[in-house]
């Protein structure tokens, strides 16, 4: 420790010295030493990087440090109409890039007091609930992937390839789509793609349930998970954990229930919990999580209404396109729409959907302009990491793999 | 990088030999996935039993860029992570090569703004640029097959021990070893 | 009662000398006031056991770049036994550097440790007696603050070293 590299940051070091550490270790050699578990590293979930002050390989400190991926989404906000802004929503939580498109434009909507139509309202909430199933799959694949279970990754994915094609027939793109607009969705919903939807959950169970029989008998996986990177119900409602993390805690809380939007009050489900807090009741919380969403979206799928997928608000949403090439008045609103934006009313909104890693909110500030004034985006995984050095004391260098694996950070929405 | 570099060009034995150190540089191609962002999520698309890039050889994804020849650049590459991805570069072993994945690495994307880096080929040398934001995966095994023909038409003597120019780097001179 | 009522009658009798500005948008609750107040204010939303408000959503600021007041910090936080979501607006006026600081509430509410860096990251806010306040996105070396008005988008040029090819 008392050779320090010149290109260590000196502040940050001070702050991994000066960490509160309520864990001691009773040695007789002074074993100290600072590991750089850098931004590139096989089991950070994207760039992350994490100093680690280990004494032998029992972890007594741990300083994350974000910013690899500050790409200056809140700035760029300021600058582009709400419409432009769309698919830069995409790339915020990339694995379940249409929850991020439908709380946008939920947000917008409440600001300019827009109202979608039932039939857009059901869709979105179908391609959310696909979409936080396809990110659980993905979470479970890499946590097993990391904690050592190579198989059950591929498995997942192959399953996440089925989801992926049904919103490549949806919107024409499988990934980074940016299906939902301001006042409804893009196109309507082909007959297709939903009996697509409906052959994907109607064949989805068996192969959960594969995935199951591998992990959840499996003692090594047991042993590797089970008590490791424990907190309390207190500490994760102070510390601001949030999403699944936060119900796997015994915390009963989630927006589609405490704050509804959309129809979801029309829709009947469960909202699983587990107390123990650990990774092992994460993992088991996720899978539960998939079969919810599975229920969910076969509800839609028999209740979805008939009707136009637009809202009929002339002055602040987009016309179609076949209608702007052929008739003067949709020319005329397409025209000023997309030069001096919707303009909505002056004032402040936040709006909040459960997106698949927690609560992701946006914080619109409009000063009557047709972009905003300012733009928060309330990220889960930036909470979730922040709760990272608590998890990780006392415990193992190998546990802290297991432990980022079941928070399931994403590094595109932490770092904004 | 060993006895095969310093094999001279002329006759037809040594044309043989170069043939089949080619065809054995480029049918196992082991990517060093430097994965940052939403194009990594792609990548890894491209390693499931759909899109199998293991039939290209390819599947042994190494984290460790001292075991790999090719680098895939693949997510926003911002000015705090950009010394980052040149160290890793530096200490992959001759011969490599980099794809620079998607639009973002190609020329800062969507994202024109204070902390990105237009394009990493102000401090990468960049053998193919991926259109796409993602890329297909169906692209990047394009790109990956693309790449294959340039490893094919290599010849072994282009590969002689270059020693690194950096300052505060020094690596051992392979002829050392060798001579013993 | 309706917390819309309660909550600003709770606040008038337990800080009678401190004067709230609410106003009520799209149905959310906003309450305004100076920011000598805002850690006991903050303690006392947290504790009382009617109100309970525990979570701390978020923590974030506003550049208005012509008002009297320049920078606006808004506290968003949530109580989980009451379902209910209440914002804080506290005016700083920014012209010199005691005017661009404020009491930070890491001992209220943990979660607002990393929300008050980025903010001091992003704004240039300094928040006193918070345990460690150091940039969140930016590198340490980096001297401006990005999401002031006065930044470009683009950035400054030579703010950000690249290394050579």
């Amino acid at each position: 420790m008392k050779q320090l590299e010149k290109e260590t940051d000196p502040k940050i070091l001070q702050a991994l010295l000066a960490s509160r550490n309520d864990y001691t270790v009773e040695d007789a050699l002074e074993n100290e030493m600072i590991i750089n578990m850098g931004p590139q590293h096989p089991a950070t979930h994207g760039v992350l990087r994490l100093l680690l002050r280990l004494d032998g390989e029992r972890i007594i400190g741990c300083v994350p440090e974000l910013g690899y991926l500050h790409r200056g989404y809140e700035k760029m906000a300021e600058n582009m109409s709400y419409y432009e802004y769309i698919p830069h929503t995409d790339r915020l939580d990339y694995i379940s890039p249409m929850a991020n498109n439908v709380a946008w434009v939920l947000a917008v909507e409440k600001l300019a007091g827009i109202e979608a139509p039932k039939r857009a309202q059901y869709i979105r909430m179908m391609i959310a609930e696909l979409a936080r199933i396809a990110s659980h799959l993905v979470a479970i694949g890499s946590f097993a992937m990391d904690v050592g279970a190579l198989t059950v990754f591929l498995w997942t994915l192959r399953e996440r390839e089925k989801i992926l094609d049904i919103w490549d027939i949806l919107c024409g793109a499988r990934f980074t789509n940016s299906y939902t607009r301001i006042g409804g969705v893009a196109n309507d919903a082909q007959p297709e793609a939903l009996a697509k939807a409906k052959w994907f959950i109607d064949q989805f169970e068996p192969y959960l349930a594969e995935v199951e029989q591998l992990l959840n008998t499996n003692r090594i996986f047991i042993e590797r998970v089970d008590g490791v990177g424990a907190i309390s119900k207190e500490d994760a409602i102070d510390l601001g954990f949030c999403g699944p993390n936060l119900r796997a805690c015994g915390v009963e809380f989630d927006l589609r229930r405490n704050a509804p939007y959309l129809c979801y009050n029309e829709i009947d489900f469960n909202i699983p919990t587990y107390t123990e807090g650990d990774c092992l009741a994460r993992y088991f919380l996720r899978i539960d999580e998939c079969r919810e969403s599975a229920k969910i979206v076969k509800q839609i799928l028999d209740k979805i209404p008939q009707g136009p997928v637009h809202a009929d608000m002339p002055k602040k949403v987009l016309p179609q396109k076949d209608e702007v090439y052929t008739k003067m008045e949709e020319l005329i609103h397409d025209f000023m729409i997309v030069n001096f934006g919707i303009n909505p009313p002056v004032g402040e909104i936040y709006h909040a959907i459960e997106g698949s890693k927690g609560e992701l909110g946006f914080y619109l500030v409009s000063k009557g302009e047709g972009h905003p004034w300012k733009c928060k985006i309330r990220s889960p995984s930036f909470n979730n990491i922040q709760c990272l050095p608590k998890l990780v004391i006392g415990h193992l260098i190998s546990d802290v793999v297991a432990i980022i694996g079941s928070i399931d950070p994403i590094m595109g929405e932490a770092d904004k | 990088m060993g006895l095969e570099a310093y094999i001279k060009d002329t006759g037809f034995l040594t044309t043989q030999v170069n043939a089949i150190i080619a065809w054995a540089r480029k049918s196992s191609v082991w990517p060093m996935p430097m994965g940052i962002s939403c194009c990594a999520i792609e990548m890894m698309a491209a390693g499931d039993p759909k899109y199998d890039i293991a039939r290209f050889g390819s599947e042994v994804m190494r984290f460790t860029p001292r075991q790999c020849d090719l680098m895939i650049v693949a997510g926003t590459v911002t000015y705090k992570m950009a010394p980052v991805v040149r160290k890793i570069y530096d200490q992959m072993p001759e011969p490599k090569w980099v794809i620079a994945m998607g639009a973002c690495t190609s020329s800062g994307g969507m994202y024109r703004s204070y902390s990105v880096v237009q394009g990493i080929d102000q401090f990468l040398p960049v053998d193919i640029y991926l259109a796409g934001c993602p890329p297909r995966p169906d692209n990047l095994l394009n790109a990956l097959m693309k790449i294959q023909e340039k490893i094919g038409k290599t010849k072994a003597s282009q590969f002689h021990n270059v020693p690194l120019q950096k300052e505060g780097i020094n690596l051992p001179e392979l002829n050392v070893i060798q001579k013993n | 009662m309706d917390l819309k009522a309660l909550i600003p009658q709770k606040l008038k009798e337990k800080f009678p000398s401190v004067e709230f500005e609410l106003s009520d948008y799209k149905d959310e609750l906003t309450v305004k006031f100076d920011k000598k107040y805002i850690v006991e204010v903050c303690a006392f939303l947290k504790s009382d056991p009617e109100l309970e408000f525990k979570l701390c959503s978020d923590v974030t600021a506003i550049d208005w770049a012509t008002r009297k007041n320049r920078f606006t910090v808004v506290y968003n936080i949530f109580s989980l036994k009451n379902n209910f979501r209440l914002r804080l607006k506290v005016p700083l006026s920014g012209i010199d550097e005691s005017d661009c600081s404020i009491d930070s509430v890491t001992k209220v509410w943990q979660a607002s440790n990393w929300q008050e860096r980025e903010t001091f990251d992003m704004y240039g806010i300094k928040f006193k007696n918070h345990p460690d306040l150091r940039r969140m996105y930016m590198p340490e070396e980096f001297e401006y603050h990005p999401l002031r008005k006065e930044f470009p988008l683009m950035g400054i040029p030579g703010s950000l070293p690249l290394l050579k090819k």
